[in-house]
Formats: structure tokens, sequence, C-alpha cells
């Protein structure tokens, strides 16, 4: 039997009446809403779900929202929830689901991504790390990048390459790797806004036991297909107020400061607003197609346009402050936990969208898999197709 | 919350109209007509407006109308776009349409509703809603003057004509001289209206009719400006992946994968934006600025789809016999139709406070 919305409202009520959150400690009443299946209700019974429809969520989490309960933070442990856990629903064995759902939901143990490397950005699958399998373990070496949140991790999902001798793809295994052990040496990677969100991570003979692979051996290029659909189902799936994203603090300063306004500024702030606006429509567009069961390809093309936004966007607001756009608030050197666009100035944005048409597939790699996915045009050549990974020309 | 999809009712009526005019509007026969005595293919707006009653969907049912709305209008649209059909519709069951629903004259739109009578708004087409028009000189009862622009008025039987007094007047066409222009656009071509002292039937206010109608045309140019952007993208990815040049696809050249999939990225967001404005002026909410924020959007992503049609296709589709620049002609025209993207970039500037220097 399904469970529907009345069914969860009672649940929920239930949850909170046997853990008030204000009495509860946010710890405890995040374990006891997993245990009760009201964490992520689409997800099987036993593993923080009861097997509900996931449009159904928002109902608990409104519930949830009005009871003034505490929430898991899903910002702060986005790689967890987005990535790592939909990989090892699909993947994991009972032992692996039963021991990493649970603390990775409610943020008790934080995940990481170990999948780019130096030498593998938009070529995912030509990645050269290895793994050696020695007896029970498998002897880990070489050095991932682009590592958000690695320093604050207690586990990663890594993919590592278990045979050189057989085409890229097909050589890959996925892991679950312990960012305690001895041999994982997390280094800042600072970057362009000056500070350091993310990492390099050298991997030097890090032992990973045979338990914690995810999948089986050589299939890892699949696996990680289910981790990487699900970064894009993420970006998919939100809802923004009018004026809600970048364009919000242009729009304010343009309104508050008349003394910076120039005729081409105005054309160009008007044409981003619009672009904004309709880019919303679009996202609730999406939106409404997965509530309808109807999910279609526009999702590919959200990141791509956000990206471009955000960057023409925050350049109109550098420009726009004239002399205050010069300056730069803060060079120094930190370690965010999340990346924060609205607490710091214009410059800062600016530099820091530049990301956008990097981070999780460059919007060039995008442009070719619309082309390919959607279009049905002709997919680029692939000369490695067929050769031994340790023959490719590097 | 805007609904931004579309019902099973609506892609039953899509898929309706679009066999309609693969049987009327086919590619040759659209070419040939503009350059023959009837530019507007009235065997089709017949098909359309009496055959599917199409001409009535804005029309209470209580006025001989269907009752339906704006969202099937942008669809009907959308398909009249994809074929640039030459059919008064948007000008007459849209435009002309909502000045009289504006007016409550529900004689003229009985016969409007059942496409046996045509009408058109005497207004240039390139006026956006709420700027000033050109108006008839009233002379002892009767109307007199010039206008000009006036987009299918060649195949209009009622003109509705603005005069100096701000009344809007129903003329029969019979009593003016329409003079066609030789226009940009071949499959919505321009008149002239010359008026000497014919007479004129007082409708109502001229101001807020004009206005809502040039809103409502403004709006749901934006459907018929995505139906001509997706002939576009979807014509234009059909023949790359045909036409092979080098030993290949041209298609497959990641040069143009990199447009086509720009393009293709502007068309969904421009479906977003139109279905956005076709829903406000369904239900009525927030409606200025749908409107503004569609049309601000919707014509340079169709006039980029054109011109994109055009240089991939090369040389074939520089030449009359191939359809794209009748493409071309009308994504042009629409982005100069009911206001450019221009005014209605100033008109959202007005409307969220974003004020020019």
């Amino acid at each position: 039997m399904s469970v529907d919305a009345a069914e969860l409202r009672r649940r929920t009520a239930e949850l909170l009446k046997a853990h008030p959150p204000a009495t509860t400690d946010r710890p405890d009443f995040l374990r006891a809403r997993f245990d009760a299946g009201l964490a992520w209700v689409h997800y099987p019974e036993g593993l923080g779900g009861l097997g509900a429809p996931r449009t159904l969520q928002a109902v608990v989490d409104a519930e949830l929202e009005a009871a003034g309960a505490p929430d898991n933070d899903p910002r702060r442990i986005g790689i967890g929830l987005g990535m790592a856990a939909p990989t090892i629903l699909k993947y994991g064995t009972e032992e692996q689901k039963q021991r990493y759902l649970r603390p990775l939901w409610t943020g008790e143990e934080v995940w990481c991504q170990l999948f780019s490397e130096p030498g593998a950005g938009s070529d995912l699958a030509a990645l050269g790390t290895r793994a050696v399998r020695e007896g029970e373990d498998w002897v880990v070496n070489g050095q991932k990048v682009w590592t958000s949140s690695a320093h604050l991790a207690r586990w990663a999902i890594l993919i590592a390459r278990t045979d050189p001798d057989v085409p890229k793809h097909a050589g890959i295994t996925y892991f679950l790797c312990d960012m305690t052990d001895p041999g994982v040496e997390v280094r800042p990677l600072r970057q362009i806004t000056g500070e350091a969100e993310f990492n390099e991570v050298f991997l030097t003979d890090v032992r990973i036991p045979d338990s914690r692979r995810l999948g089986e051996v050589g299939d890892g290029w699949r696996v990680a297909q289910t981790t990487l659909n699900n970064e894009r189902v993420a970006i998919g799936g939100m809802r923004l107020p009018r004026e809600g994203g970048m364009i919000a603090p242009v729009a304010k300063t343009w309104r508050e400061r008349p003394e910076l306004r120039t005729h081409d500024l105005h054309q160009r702030l008007l044409k981003l607003w619009v672009e904004s606006e309709v880019a919303r429509f679009t996202a609730e567009r999406l939106r409404q197609q997965l509530v309808a069961g109807q999910p279609g390809p526009e999702g590919a093309g959200m990141k791509l346009a956000f990206a471009r936004l955000n960057q023409e966007i925050s350049g109109l607001e550098v420009e726009l402050r004239g002399e205050e756009g010069l300056l730069y608030d803060d060079w120094t050197m930190r370690r965010p936990e999340l990346v924060d666009f609205t607490g710091r100035d214009a410059g800062y944005r600016y530099l820091r969208s530049k990301g956008n048409s990097i981070e999780g597939g460059t919007s060039e790699v995008l442009l070719n898999i619309v082309a390919e996915r959607v279009l049905g045009l002709p997919a680029e050549p692939r000369t490695d197709k067929d050769v031994a990974w340790k023959d490719l020309a590097r | 919350m805007t609904d931004l999809l579309y019902s099973e009712e609506e892609e039953a009526l899509r898929a309706a109209v679009r066999d309609l005019l693969a049987d009327h509007c086919d590619a040759p026969g659209v070419i040939a007509r503009t350059e023959s005595d009837a530019p507007h293919d009235l065997a089709a707006w017949k098909a359309l407006a009496d055959g599917m009653g199409l001409a009535g969907l804005l029309v209470p049912e209580a006025q001989g109308g269907q009752g339906a709305g704006h969202r099937e209008v942008a669809v009907v649209l959308e398909e009249l776009g994809r074929a640039v059909a030459p059919v008064p519709y948007l000008t007459s069951a849209v435009v002309a349409t909502e000045a009289l629903l504006e007016c409550g004259d529900e004689e003229l739109l009985g016969r409007l509703a059942s496409g046996r009578t045509v009408a058109a708004l005497a207004v240039g087409l390139h006026r956006a809603p709420g700027t000033a028009f050109a108006v008839a000189r009233l002379e002892n009862g009767t109307l007199h003057g010039e206008l000009t622009g006036v987009a299918d008025a060649a195949a209009a039987d009622v003109l509705l004509v603005p005069a100096e007094d701000g009344g809007l007047y129903a003329v029969q066409a019979s009593d003016a001289t329409v003079t066609p222009q030789v226009s940009l656009d071949l499959t919505r071509p321009l008149a002239g209206v010359v008026l000497t002292g014919a007479p004129g039937r007082r409708l109502g206010d001229a101001d807020p009719a004009v206005r809502r109608a040039l809103r409502a045309g403004a709006g749901l140019l934006a459907s018929e400006q995505l139906g001509l952007a997706e002939w576009a993208l979807t014509e234009t990815v059909r023949y790359l992946k045909e036409r092979k040049q080098f030993n290949r696809p041209v298609g497959g050249f990641q040069a143009l994968k990199h447009r086509l999939a720009q393009l293709w990225l502007e068309v969904v967001n421009l479906r977003a934006a139109a279905r956005n404005a076709a829903d406000a002026l369904a239900t009525g909410e927030d409606v200025d600025l749908a409107v503004a924020v569609a049309q601000a959007y919707a014509a340079p992503v169709a006039v980029h789809a054109a011109e994109e049609a055009l240089q991939l296709h090369a040389g074939i589709g520089m030449t009359w016999e191939h359809p794209i620049h009748l493409y071309l002609k009308r994504a042009k025209a629409d982005s100069i139709a009911y206001g450019t993207a221009g005014a209605h970039r100033s008109e959202v500037a007005e409307l969220v406070d974003l004020q020019a220097p």
C-alpha cells in the first residue's frame, strides 16, 4: 500500500509528539526522523523512507518547518545527499546501505567526491588514480582535485582505475573511501576569490577493504553515472521567487543609487532582468513537469543558462559600482563551508561565478550533451574508444 | 502559481490544427500564394474558423464564441507560426476581437467568432500597447484620413477605426479604400486605409480597447514566435543530419552543434515565457509584466532562430524556393509588431521600478 499525504501528516505529527523539537537535541531529532521514514520519503522503508512518491516530501517538510523542527542543513551536506546517497541506494549491499545512509542523512558524517583529477577533467573516464588488489584490500595511489568539503568529510565516493589494460570506461571501479585513512592528505586549493572552498587530495597507499567497493569490479563508470545524473537533477528542482537570484543585489543597488545609473548600464540591466525572469519560468516549468511525472530534457539547459546569467549579471554589477567596483572586500585566505554569494561584495560574485560554467560539467561539454542527446546530432569522434587506457596519449 | 504546461485538451487542439495546416499550408503553396492576387489563404481560414470554430476561442459562448481562452489561442498561434500560415488569425480572432470585447459589441463579436466576418484594428502593426496611434478625422459624422501599416486589412470585411473624438468606429471595408503595401512580411501583409467620408458605427472608447487589443496581441505573438523558432530549429537540425560535406554530416561539427544547442536553450526559455504570458492573460494576474517580459524576450529569439536557420542551410537558405525566407521575414516583422523588444524592456523598467537614469 502506497503512503499518501494524509498518512504522512499523521506520521509527522506522531514524530513531533514523540520527539518535541523544543526539548529534543538536534541529532536525536534527526535520527528519529530518519527512523520514522520521514527523511526522504521516496527511499525504502528502513532506510529513512516509506517508498512514497518523491513529490510528497514537500508535505513532510512543510509540517516540520511549521513545527520549528531542525533540518539536516542540506546545503552543507549536498554531496552526500545529492550524489553519494542515490548511488549507495542503487548499488550498495544491504550492509553498506544500513551503515552509511543514516549518518549521511543526519549530517553526522559529511561526504565528498573524489572524481576529478589534474589529468581528467571533462574527460573524467581517463582518470589515472590506481587501485590495486592486495588480499582483502585495495591499495590506492593518485591525486584528486576540486574536492569541495574534503577537509570536513568523513567519507568520500571515489572512482579509481583497477584495470589499465582495457579501454578507459571499462577499467574503473567505484569505492567508498575513509577520509581519516593515514594515506589521505587534504591540501586547500586557493581560488581566484582568495578563499579555498575546495582541495587537492593526495592518496598514498590508502587501503580500502573490498567490503567498501560499490558495484562490481570494472563497473565503476556505470555506477558513477548515477552519481552524475543525480547531480544534474539536484540543480533542476529549485523554485525561485521573482528577483530571487543573482539579479537581486544589482537591482537593489540600481534602485538605491540613482547616481550610478547610465543609459548603457540601464539597457544591459533590463536585458538581464528579463532573461533572469524567463530563466525562472523555465525552471518553474521544469519543476511542474517533474511533479506531473513528465520530466523533460530542459534540465540539461538550466545549468548553462544560470551560469551565463550569473556571470553577466555580476560583471554588470561590478561595472555599475564604478569607483567601488575597483575595490574588493577581502582577499584573506579562508576555508568556507558553503558558497555564500549574498554575503559578499559584487567583486566576489563576479569572480566566484566564473566557476559556474566549469563546475559540474563545463558549458562546452553540456552543449555537446544537449546537441547529441536532445537534438540527436552526431557524437564527437571517439578515437580512444577501443584503445587500452595504458596506451592513451597523455 | 502560473500553469506553464500544456493540458491534454491543448495538445489535442494542437494536433488538430497541425493536421489541418499540413493539408492547407504546405511551403510551396504558401510561397506561390505570396505573389498571387490573394496573399491570404481564405480556404485555410475558413477551415480553421468555420470548420474548427477557432475564431471564437476568446468570445464567451453566450456571444456566439467557444468560451475558451488565451492558453488555447496560444497553442493555435504556435501552430500558425510553425506553418507561417497566411491567415488573419492574430489580427482578427485576437486583436480585433479583444477590442470588441472591451467595447462589448455583441453583434460584431458574434460575427467574428463565427469566422464569417474578418476584422482588422486600423492601428499600425508597429504600435506597442499603451503608446500613441494615428486617428481618423470626423467630419459631419463621417470618417476621413489615411491610416497605414494595418496588418491583414486586405482580408478584412470590417475595419475598427480610432477617431479623433476618442471613439472606436466600425467601418465596412467596402466603404474604405484599402491598398496593399509592399511588405517585408509576405505572409502577414500590411495595407493602407484611406477614408473619405466613410460611415462608421461608434463601438466605444478607443484608448482602452486599443490598449487591451495590443496587449493581448503582444502577449500571444510570443506563442507565434515560439512556433516559428521551433520550426527553424527542428528543420535546421533535420537538414544538418542529412547534409554531408567533408565526408560527414555537417551537423557533427562541434561549432554548429554548439550553436544549435544554444538555440535550443533559447527556444526552451521562450516556451516558458510564452506560456507564462498566455496563462497571465487567461487569469488576469500580473498581465502587463508577463506580456512585457515575453515580448522583450521573444522577438530576438525568433529572429535569431530564423537567421541561424538561413546561415546553417547556407546556399539553399538564400533561395526563394526554400521557405526559410518566409520565416525570416515574419520573424523580423514580428520584432517590430506590437512594439519592439526595447519598447517592452522600457515597460518592464516602469513596472518593476528599474528607472532610467
